[in-house]
C-alpha cells in the first residue's frame, strides 16, 4: 500500500479554549482536525481529572494531520491561541494514505 | 444561638450533607469511587431544570410584582460589587498577585447554584416559604462579577483578555444560565398545569438526585484539596471562611431593603455568600489564563462550598428568621 509522509500535530488545550483554537485553525486553512477528550493528567498547574466535572473544565486534544509544507502556517495559527494558556503542542512525523486529503 | 446550633445539627445529619461528606472522605482517602462526567452533567441538568421550573411555577401562582424587578437589579448590583469587597479582603489577607486575587474575587461575586439548590431544599424541609423568582436572581448573579474582575485586572495594567463577542456569548449564554432561565420561563408559562404533568419527575426524586450530586461535589472537592495541598496560604484559607460571612451580611441587608420574605432573605444571603465553581472558572481560563486555577478552584470548591453547606446555610436561615421574625 502506498503511504505518504505527513505531520501529526497534537494540541492539548484547556476545554474552554477549544472553539477559539479550532476557529483559528479553520481560518488558517486547515481542512480537518479531530477533537479527543482527555481523561486527566498532571503538569505544572497540578493534577486534574475529568471525572465528576460538570463545568467546561479540563483539557481536550485537537489532532491535525497536515502536509509538511503547511506545518508553519498551522503552528503560527495555533500559537496565537495557546501562547498564554495551559497545554502542550507536539509535532510528530507520520504516514497517511490518500495524501490529497491533507 | 440555640436555634442556629439546632438547625446546623439537623442540617449536618441530613442525607445531602452526609453524601457530600462521604464524597469528601472517599476522595481524601483515595478511594476509587467516582461519578462519571456524563452522569454528573446529567444530574446537574436535572437539578437546574427542576429548580428553575419550580421557581417559574411559584411565580405563575403568585404573580409578578415590582419586587421581582428590584430583586433582579439588586442581584446584578451585588454581583458587580462583591468582587471589589473580595478583592480588597484578598489584598489585605493574602499575598496573591493582582491577577490571582481578581480571579478569586470573580468567583465570590458570582454564585454557586448547588449551594442555592441545597438552601432551597433546607427551606422547604423547614416549611419556610421563599419567593420563586429567587431562581431568576441566581441566574442574574452569575455573570456580572466576571466583568468586575476583568476591570480590576485591566485597571492594574495586568494582562486581561479583551471582552470580545465570543466571551460575552459564552458568559451570558453558558449552559447553566440558559437551562435555569429557560426552565423558569417554562414554569411561568405552564404554571400549575405543567407542574401536575411532571411533578412526579421533578419533585419526589429531587432530594435523592441532590444527594448523588453532592456526593460527586464531595469527590471533586476532596480531589481538589488533595492535589492542591500547599497551594493555599493560611490567609487565603481564612478568606474562604470570612468572605462568605461578609457576603451573607451584605445579602442580608439587600434582602431586608427589598422587603423579601424570611426564605427570600435567607436565599439572598446564600447567593451573596456562595462562590462559583462551574461558570466562572471556565470564563477565567479564557479571560485570565495567567491566574492559577488551583487557587480559585480550591478556595471556592474546597473551602467556601463545604463551609456554606454545613455551617453557613443553617446560620443564614436562622439569622434571616431572627431578623425578619419569620
Amino acid at each position: 500500500m502506498q503511504t505518504h509522509i505527513a505531520k501529526r500535530v497534537e494540541i492539548i488545550i484547556e476545554a474552554p479554549m477549544q472553539g477559539r483554537l479550532t476557529d483559528a485553525l479553520t481560518r488558517a486553512g486547515v481542512t480537518g482536525y479531530t477533537v479527543l477528550p482527555v481523561l486527566g493528567g498532571s503538569g505544572r498547574s497540578g493534577e486534574w481529572t475529568r471525572e465528576g466535572q460538570v463545568g467546561r473544565g479540563g483539557m481536550v486534544a485537537v489532532v491535525c494531520l497536515i502536509r509538511a509544507e503547511r506545518l508553519d502556517m498551522l503552528l503560527d495559527a495555533a500559537f496565537a491561541v495557546v501562547e498564554r494558556h495551559i497545554g502542550v503542542v507536539s509535532v510528530t512525523e507520520c504516514e497517511v494514505l490518500r495524501a490529497e486529503r491533507f | 444561638m440555640h436555634d442556629i446550633l439546632s438547625l446546623a445539627a439537623d442540617n449536618l445529619l441530613s442525607p445531602m450533607i452526609l453524601c457530600f461528606a462521604l464524597g469528601l472522605f472517599a476522595a481524601l482517602a483515595r478511594s476509587e469511587l467516582t461519578v462519571p462526567e456524563a452522569a454528573a452533567k446529567a444530574l446537574s441538568i436535572y437539578l437546574l431544570f427542576a429548580i428553575g421550573f419550580k421557581g417559574g411555577v411559584a411565580v405563575a401562582d403568585h404573580g409578578v410584582d415590582g419586587r421581582l424587578i428590584s430583586a433582579l437589579l439588586a442581584g446584578v448590583v451585588l454581583s458587580f460589587a462583591l468582587p471589589f469587597v473580595a478583592f480588597g479582603l484578598l489584598r489585605g489577607m493574602t499575598r496573591l498577585s493582582i491577577t490571582d486575587a481578581a480571579a478569586v474575587a470573580a468567583h465570590y461575586g458570582s454564585i454557586s447554584i448547588v449551594t442555592f439548590v441545597t438552601a432551597a431544599s433546607v427551606l422547604t424541609s423547614q416549611g419556610i416559604a421563599s419567593e420563586g423568582y429567587m431562581v431568576a436572581v441566581a441566574a442574574a448573579m452569575e455573570a456580572p462579577a466576571i466583568i468586575s474582575a476583568l476591570w480590576l485586572v485591566s485597571r492594574a495594567g495586568s494582562g486581561a483578555q479583551r471582552m470580545d463577542a465570543d466571551l460575552w456569548r459564552e458568559i451570558l449564554l453558558n449552559g447553566s444560565i440558559v437551562l435555569l432561565v429557560g426552565s423558569f420561563v417554562i414554569g411561568i408559562v405552564t404554571g400549575q398545569d405543567g407542574m401536575v404533568r411532571i411533578e412526579s419527575f421533578i419533585v419526589s426524586p429531587f432530594q435523592g438526585v441532590l444527594c448523588l450530586f453532592l456526593l460527586d461535589m464531595g469527590l471533586v472537592a476532596g480531589r481538589g484539596l488533595r492535589t492542591s495541598r500547599g497551594v493555599l496560604t493560611l490567609g487565603a484559607v481564612a478568606f474562604g471562611f470570612v468572605m462568605p460571612v461578609v457576603g451573607a451580611l451584605i445579602g442580608l441587608a439587600a434582602g431586608l431593603l427589598l422587603g423579601l420574605s424570611t426564605g427570600g432573605v435567607a436565599l439572598m444571603m446564600v447567593l451573596a455568600a456562595s462562590a462559583s465553581y462551574i461558570a466562572v472558572p471556565a470564563a477565567m481560563r479564557v479571560a485570565l489564563p495567567e491566574a492559577n486555577p488551583s487557587v480559585y478552584l480550591t478556595l471556592s470548591l474546597g473551602v467556601t462550598f463545604p463551609f456554606n453547606l454545613t455551617l453557613g446555610i443553617p446560620a443564614y436561615v436562622a439569622i434571616a428568621q431572627a431578623v425578619t421574625g419569620g
